[in-house]
């Protein structure tokens, strides 16, 4: 056990070095990348772009730069080219709003991903199988931006069932809270649940196949209790390690496109804002962050693999 | 010498409907197993013997099968028809009143449970009492089938377990609730030697000791001469002959057991010039010869063979020994004798 | 340990050993035991015999097949292969020598690539030793051989049985016109009538080509027809090795006496009549294997020498060697006469067993 929480924490540092060092390079070669002159506002003179430069920094080496920035992140004094604001700061203002989005969105695209995902290897070749086939391809199909605009048109600008995006705090409340989520809910979902319930209903054929549910049967033991104890149970395994991955890159703030689609002010929003604007102190303490809960989620997946199936357990 | 009859199958059919064609797996087969007795079922791939055996605990169910014939049951509450009952009623007689153990101990059983726990469930899916009384019998089973340290091995998982050891867990979970058939699905076969002599020995005392009816599906004559009482022999879907041990090895009657019999090595014997073998291949499942199935690869056809030949007792009407071959008792004692390449039973003494 | 015919030995392996390292950690992938898989091992094969090699799961007999072919590398000792040293050839100069020992796997459904039809799995060794000529011609040629027919070429593997693929995987096999044969269990996965069918090819063949075998087994009964000589093997090491018959009526090692009485003999009444040790435990762990001989724990004969002392492959008459302190079956007389066997693991002390 202790080898392993070495392994990776090494791991994580590694990981993290190298996505900041990426991160911070790709900025610097993008065209237009000059923060002085975006910074400078209209038509600047060479003199104030000069100016900016020297106070900012931006006329040091690249690895000096680096090394500035990283030390600022670290001490939570990064700030935002644009904004002039702190970035840690804001990180941890969207922190609520990204995980309520996340939290549930996994929820909900477990319990439909295992019912619709069972239901179709239960009714396997059967029309309602070939049926949620359809609809689970419509849904991996379907760009998550397409579908939030046009639930958040019809649904909720034209009908109004639903609030025309924006977030309510959880602790003002609870009920305009989830009400304002739902449809961010389901659209990120809808991916989800279509790529799942397919991996599910693979697995699930297989594992009816397996020798151990015939000696299960053989017992006899109940339909139900084979369904759960011995088919579901060992179905699931690698479905609760890709969710992990999942749920990891979600909270990490990977839900960009949802966030921005329903304004909702999370890490993933500011992060679309802040690559729109060529910032890269808000971006790069974002992807640190991501590969901070990737890696950790990662982690956490390999340790709860080993605990659902103990034939891991021997390495 | 009667025994109390424990199963009776009668004219038993399956077949199964595949794209390619009506797959008639087990043609019309009918057997019969006592109490105390161990009914060895003989063939090689595609004989049927497997689904036969799953059939009487409805485990060939499926959508695209058809089933024909009845398979009794018996028992004092009340006999039941194993082929047509409903899934409620086999539920309670599977694993109860006849428990069944598989060929691979290596997949059969579920990896990431406990293998206590896999006893329990079954015992208390048939039994109503505490777990705590359920955990102390699986401890007392696994003791009784040799596994050592039992009340430590109860809480392993099964690949903690080497091979022989996971098949005497598969066999006391099949005995906890006491069965009275046990059905063994070559339950030797993926085990080295000296670990399916351990096996047999267990098998051998529970046939003595419970008075429980043993049905040993295998491919290997020394394992039934070994423990059966009783063989019936299969070839593609059907019971070619069935006999006493006796009857069977000394007077074997239909030439596919001549051949099965001639076939194998005799570490007793010395060594013969060529290894009598069966020439050509079982026939498909989907498409048989007409009248006997074992023609294509019978030195002894004649006239007769296309009508299909019925199981009966040719040898002695009144004895239980039956075949399925058209030849009269003093031609095949005649046709018997073997010679090198040609169907046989391997006499004593080696071959020219 | 020679061939007896006084030919040069087609293989020889000395005091092999094939170690399979068991790694632990920190930071850093450190060994931390060894699985003994092959632990030293030597014998010969000559042109045309048939070496026999058996034992249950676990005694290292596919290892050490694998390693003599070089599919596994030797942690010690020396393999020697038509006079010439491969021990840790490099893979450049094996490519002759690979031309020359050909292997037939067991799994008949698994060794034939499903995407290949049954030609271009026979004909792929000769392409890729650039033996380009009349590749269809040949392949024809050695289906005839193997007992298929020459149309089979143009089928796939699924179209066959069993039997049928393992007598591709012997056509492939006998493509380059080996000397050499390794079968690893070429039998055990088919059916007992169709068994009877490939081991009498496989006596043929040997007869027309000239062609010596590696037959590993677990199977005693299959292994008998076959083979010349047999050698047993039990964690790691060959207990005991002796020609064919002789095995069979004649074992020294309590051992061998087990692996036969295990196995059931096909006749109610001679089965009833046989008294036999059932051998309980099992097979120990290959990487703590038990001091002395490594059988001590499960002989029926075992005493204080057996757990201090590994005993030496002692030679008796016929050229039979078992490695016991207690045999079996032997006069005072063989007792007498016998020696310690070259082949004898560096690890076993001296002393003959002596009459008792």
């Amino acid at each position: 056990m202790a080898r392993f929480i070495v392994r990776r924490l090494i791991q994580m540092v590694l990981v993290m070095f190298s996505v900041s060092v990426l991160t911070f390079l790709i900025f610097n070669v993008i065209p237009n990348g000059d923060p002085a002159v975006r910074m400078a506002g209209k038509q600047p003179t060479e003199t104030q772009i000069q100016a900016i430069r020297e106070e900012w920094g931006f006329d040091e080496p690249l690895h000096v730069q680096y090394l500035t920035t990283m030390e600022k992140v670290f001490t939570g004094d990064l700030v935002s080219y644009t904004t002039q604001l702190d970035v840690v700061d804001q990180i941890v203002q969207g922190i609520p709003r990204t995980l309520s989005l996340a939290v549930g969105a996994a929820i909900l695209w477990m319990l439909f991903a295992v019912a619709l995902g069972l239901y179709s290897a239960m009714k396997a070749g059967r029309f309602a199988d070939r049926f949620l086939t359809v609809l689970a391809l419509i849904g991996i199909s379907m760009p998550v931006f397409w579908l939030g605009a046009l639930m958040n048109y019809y649904l909720g600008f034209k009908a109004g069932i639903f609030p025309n995006g924006g977030y309510v705090e959880l602790t003002e409340d609870p009920i305009d809270w989830a009400y304002h989520l739902v449809m961010p809910w389901v659209a990120l979902s809808v991916l989800f649940i279509g790529i799942y319930s397919r991996v599910l209903r693979s697995n699930v054929l297989d594992t009816m196949n397996e020798d151990y549910v015939r000696t299960a049967r053989a017992k006899g033991l109940s339909e139900r209790r084979i369904l759960v104890r011995h088919v579901l149970r060992n179905s699931l395994i690698p479905i609760v390690t890709l969710w992990g991955l999942d749920f990891g890159l979600v909270v990490g703030g990977g839900a960009i496109l949802t966030e921005t689609v329903f304004d909702l002010e999370g890490v993933g929003q500011f992060a679309a804002d802040a690559i729109g604007q060529l910032d890269v102190p808000p971006v790069l303490a974002i992807t640190m962050f991501v590969a901070f809960f990737v890696v950790l989620l990662n982690a956490i997946v390999d340790i709860l693999y080993a605990v659902l199936d103990p034939r891991v357990r021997l390495q | 010498m009667t025994r109390e009859r424990l199963l009776d199958v009668d004219e038993l059919d399956v077949s199964f409907v595949t794209e390619g064609g009506l797959v008639h797996a087990v043609d019309r087969v009918s057997f019969h197993l006592a109490r105390g007795e161990v009914l060895a079922i003989v063939g090689e791939s595609g004989s049927g013997k497997s689904v036969s055996v799953m059939t009487l605990l409805g485990l060939t169910r499926a959508p695209n099968a058809r089933f024909g014939g009845r398979a009794f049951l018996r028992r004092p509450g009340g006999d039941v028809d194993l082929v047509g009952a409903k899934d409620s009623v086999l539920r309670r007689i599977r694993g109860n009143e006849i428990a069944m153990i598989f060929q691979d101990p290596m997949t059969s059983l579920n990896p990431v449970h406990r293998v206590g726990d896999q006893i329990v469930e079954q015992i208390l899916a048939h039994e109503d009492v505490l777990e705590a009384e359920a955990r102390e019998r699986a401890i007392g089973l696994l003791d009784r089938v040799g596994v050592p340290r039992a009340r430590d091995r109860i809480g392993s998982y099964p690949h903690e377990f080497s091979g022989g050891m996971r098949q005497r867990v598969m066999i006391a979970m099949a005995l906890s609730c006491d069965p009275d058939v046990l059905i063994a699905d070559e339950p030797t076969t993926a085990l080295d030697v000296t670990i399916q002599a351990q096996i047999l020995e267990r098998v051998r005392e529970l046939k003595e000791g419970r008075n429980a009816g043993v049905i040993l599906v295998t491919h290997d004559l020394g394992v039934v001469a070994e423990l059966a009482d009783r063989i019936a022999v299969m070839y593609s879907g059907r019971i070619v002959e069935t006999g006493t041990l006796d009857q069977v090895f000394y007077d074997p009657q239909h030439p596919y057991t001549w051949g099965l019999l001639g076939s194998i090595t005799r570490l007793d014997l010395p060594r013969p010039e060529r290894l009598p073998a069966i020439s050509g291949a079982p026939p498909s499942l989907a498409s048989r010869p007409q009248g006997c199935h074992f023609r294509p690869r019978c030195p002894h056809e004649f006239e007769k063979c296309p009508e299909d030949p019925p199981l009966e007792a040719r040898v002695d009407a009144r004895s239980e020994h039956c075949d399925r071959c058209w030849l009269s008792p003093d031609e095949k004692r005649r046709k018997r004798q073997v010679t090198p390449n040609q169907i046989g039973l391997e006499a004593k003494g080696a071959v020219a | 340990m020679s061939a007896g015919n006084g030919a040069a030995p087609l293989v020889q392996v000395e005091h092999l050993k094939h170690y399979f390292p068991i790694k632990s950690g920190l930071l850093v992938d450190r060994t931390v035991g060894n699985v003994h898989a092959v632990d030293d091992v030597t014998f010969e094969l000559g042109e045309g015999e048939t070496l026999g090699l058996v034992g249950e799961s676990g005694c290292g007999k596919t290892t050490l097949a694998r390693t003599i072919m070089r599919l596994l590398e030797p942690t010690d000792g020396t393999i020697r292969f038509g006079g010439d040293d491969i021990s840790s050839a490099s893979q450049r100069a094996l490519r002759p020598v690979r031309r020359e020992m050909q292997l037939v796997f067991q799994d008949p459904f698994a060794s034939l690539n499903p995407r290949k039809r049954v030609g271009q799995i026979i004909g792929a060794p000769l392409k890729l030793h650039g033996r380009d000529g009349d590749v269809g011609g040949r392949v024809r040629e050695l289906l005839e051989r193997v007992g298929l027919a020459p149309e089979h070429a143009s089928r796939y593997p699924h179209e066959f049985s069993g039997g049928q693929r393992q007598r591709i995987g012997v056509a492939r096999a006998l493509a380059l016109e080996p000397r050499l044969i390794l079968l690893d269990e070429p039998v055990s996965a088919l059916d007992v009538s169709v068994q009877a069918q490939i081991i009498n090819l496989l006596d043929d063949l040997q007869d027309d080509f000239g062609l010596a075998y590696l037959f590993v087994a677990h199977d005693l009964s299959v292994v008998r027809h076959v083979s010349d000589r047999i050698a047993v093997m039990y964690l790691g090491k060959i207990v005991e090795l002796a020609p064919a018959d002789e095995l069979y009526t004649k074992p020294i090692m309590p051992y061998t006496d087990a692996l036969l009485g295990a196995i059931p003999i096909p006749d109610p009444k001679r089965n009833r009549e046989r008294e036999r040790i059932v051998l309980e435990g099992e097979p120990p762990n290959p990487i703590d294997p038990p001091s002395g001989c490594r059988f001590h724990p499960r002989c029926p004969r075992a005493t204080e020498v057996c757990a201090r002392v590994e005993p030496p492959l002692t030679e008796y008459a016929n050229g039979h060697l078992a490695a016991c302190h207690h045999p079996l079956n032997v006069s005072a007389e063989e007792l007498a006469a016998a020696t310690k066997s070259p082949a004898s693991p560096l690890s076993a002390g001296d002393e003959l067993p002596q009459p008792s």
